[in-house]
């Protein structure tokens, strides 16, 4: 799993039926120290995060784990909402 | 599967149904040298490993697989605390990372 930051919305009228009603969000995958690395990804939102939130993102066939996201064609889903993260790297 | 260190800890409040009670640990992997190598991640616990520990973690579907016969939706989990290990002298292997 990666840790990403939210950065924006997409919107999108023609697409699978099977994602109809998700929402798709635009993240930043981050380090665990709030640096931006890697390109952007989209990713359906399963736990209501919105923008600017720091949030764990699964990607792969495993995304189709996430919450009613059963049989949807999906590759990258946001399954958390970071509150914190200490790193030990950090703190000493 | 990877080597690498756990090097923090990730708490998170609102999160899949399926992934709540699981321990979420930060990662560096490393190579065979010891050195890190790649970007951190996140990957899910299910052996009590813990923050400064060497470990090995499996990547993909079958990151779930430890906790079955639940499904939690991760790409990445820790499925070894790793005690030592033991590379042949001839530092020329071919395998060898960097």
């Amino acid at each position: 799993m990666i840790v990403a930051k939210i950065v924006g919305t997409v919107v999108a009228t023609r697409k699978d039926e099977r994602l109809v009603s998700t929402k798709l969000l635009i993240a930043r995958p981050v380090d665990p120290h709030g640096k931006p690395e890697g390109n952007y990804l989209v990713a359906v939102d399963t736990v209501d995060a919105g923008f600017g939130e720091t949030v764990l993102i699964v990607s792969g066939s495993s995304a189709r784990m996430a919450s009613g996201m059963k049989d949807c064609p999906v590759d990258a889903a946001i399954v958390g909402i970071i509150d914190t993260i200490q790193v030990r790297d950090i703190e000493t | 599967m990877n080597l690498a260190r756990v090097i923090g800890e990730v708490v998170s409040t609102v999160k899949d149904p399926n992934l709540v009670g699981t321990k979420l640990l930060v990662l560096q992997p490393i190579a065979a040298s010891g050195e890190d190598t790649g970007r951190t991640l996140v990957a899910l616990d299910s052996v009590g490993a813990g923050v400064g520990e060497q470990v090995f973690f499996v990547r993909g579907r079958e990151a779930a697989f430890p906790f079955y016969p639940a499904e939690p939706p991760t790409d990445a989990s820790i499925v070894g605390i790793v005690d030592h290990w033991d590379m042949g002298s001839d530092l020329d292997f071919p395998f060898r990372e960097k």
